[in-house]
């Protein structure tokens, strides 16, 4: 078999029915040949994305999880070079994320996610464990885990809105602070090495995260 | 009781981001348990990291054979359809009050407080070290009695102190259940157990240098070093 027939459900990309939604399953087994092509990115808002994963979890929709992984994939492709500096690794942790994706999907509540934080939290496990290091975590389900009982603690849509709000308020840091984040998250950069290479002092680095997350916890706080 | 002490921002971000090492993870993770301020602040950190996400330029689109092979890997069972996997797991130890040590310590510890096996300090004072897998940090649960200071307290660098049990106070600050101290080895510091009830906290610091030859061990406690 070359590498240009479908082992699985290529079948259904013809531009007609490439939309947003396009099908998957449908014609499963129906083996065509086709060269690789190119799945354009979708634009979409966080509520879009919310709805989509949404039927990921409750339907298992293929179809939405498609339009998701076009969306994400090359995102956490590119987040997994920034690190790894290794094209075929990213490729493969971008397969794994988005296959734990799929699996996890179940366990993502439409009404009260933020599908990007999620995805990333995902994205930053697989890069964890992909480097064979360990992160501790909290356990909600533990009778000794303090809950949550501050003011609207349960407000409906609330992981939407916190993603609109948070979108719109990172749009308002100045470019010295969203320079500092995009290091630490993506990069996975320490302080120092951030200091050292922006060629500031140590001090400036903390107190450029302090004020960025100073202005993002007023904005989400706004709200409650 | 709510918690006065939480953790800096730039701490924090380290671990939203994922580059903190396993040992300080334990302390910070542990305190979040107890904390739901602080996992605002994570949850608000997640979120902007999210949104970084969403601003990715990104080099080229996925393909048709790179949602082929994501095809191939989902298309067995789903393993997400199985309902009892998704039931919350029961604690380590049933219980019906709520007991004292949080996760993610109290599996690290294979216990809750009742079951520990503490190693005495000398002056009343008890330890447990607690063993990961990261060998830049040191991870002790300490007991101190009530009213005495905390003890062999020379350390350098980085040192967290989260209390689980009774409180105690460095200078003006009082910790209790839940506070987390960030301390660098810049600050000179004497905790003491408050009066009434034993301290018990979580306290990881930096590993101490290890020197592997038998000469150079012999003669560091000579040097101090």
């Amino acid at each position: 078999m070359s590498a240009s027939i479908s082992i699985s459900s290529r079948t259904c990309h013809n531009e007609k029915k490439a939309g947003v939604f396009p099908l998957s399953r449908v014609q499963h087994g129906l083996k065509m040949k086709r060269t690789d092509r190119n799945l354009p990115e979708p634009d979409l808002s966080p509520a879009q994305l919310c709805d989509l994963l949404g039927r990921v979890g409750t339907e298992r929709s293929v179809a939405a999880f498609e339009t998701i992984f076009r969306y994400y994939g090359p995102r956490v492709r590119s987040f997994m070079a920034m690190k790894t500096r290794d094209a075929q690794l990213a490729e493969e942790l971008m397969q794994e994320t988005m296959a734990a994706v799929w699996n996890k999907a179940t366990q993502f509540d439409p009404d009260r996610g933020n599908v990007s934080a999620w995805i990333f939290t995902i994205a930053r496990n697989q890069r964890i464990d992909a480097f064979r290091r360990k992160r501790p975590a909290f356990d909600e389900n533990d009778p000794v885990f303090v809950a949550d009982n501050g003011p609207l603690a349960d407000v409906e849509l609330e992981g939407r809105q916190d993603a609109e709000l948070l979108r719109k308020a990172m749009e308002s840091l100045p470019p010295e602070q969203l320079d500092v984040l995009k290091r630490a998250f993506f990069d996975e950069a320490s302080h120092s090495t951030i200091a050292e290479d922006m060629g500031i002092p140590l001090g400036t680095v903390k107190s450029r995260i302090r004020l960025a997350f100073e202005k993002l916890r007023t904005t989400l706080e706004g709200r409650r | 009781m709510s918690v006065n002490h939480h953790i800096s921002d730039a701490l924090l971000l380290d671990y939203a981001s994922g580059n903190l090492s396993e040992g300080w993870s334990l302390a910070v993770a542990t305190h979040l348990a107890l904390c739901p301020s602080c996992r605002r602040t994570l949850a608000a950190m997640e979120g902007a990291a999210g949104a970084l996400f969403d601003k990715v330029v990104s080099e080229r689109p996925v393909t048709t054979s790179d949602w082929d092979a994501m095809m191939a890997r989902i298309s067995g069972p789903d393993t997400a359809r199985e309902p009892a996997a998704a039931a919350p797991k029961p604690s380590t130890h049933a219980r019906t009050s709520a007991g004292v040590i949080p996760e993610p310590l109290r599996s690290y510890l294979g216990g809750d407080v009742e079951t520990l096996k503490w190693q005495a300090l000398g002056r009343g004072a008890y330890q447990i070290r607690i063993p990961t897998s990261d060998p830049a940090t040191q991870v002790r649960l300490l007991k101190i009695p009530a009213g005495k200071p905390v003890p062999e307290h020379t350390h350098e660098g980085r040192e967290l102190t989260l209390v689980l049990a009774g409180s105690f106070r460095d200078g003006e600050d009082l910790f209790a259940r839940g506070d987390l101290e960030e301390a660098d080895g810049s600050l000179l510091h004497t905790p003491t157990a408050t009066e009434g009830e034993d301290c018990i906290c979580l306290a990881v610091t930096e590993a101490p240098l290890k020197f592997s030859s038998w000469i150079v061990r012999m003669i560091q406690p000579i040097l101090k070093i």
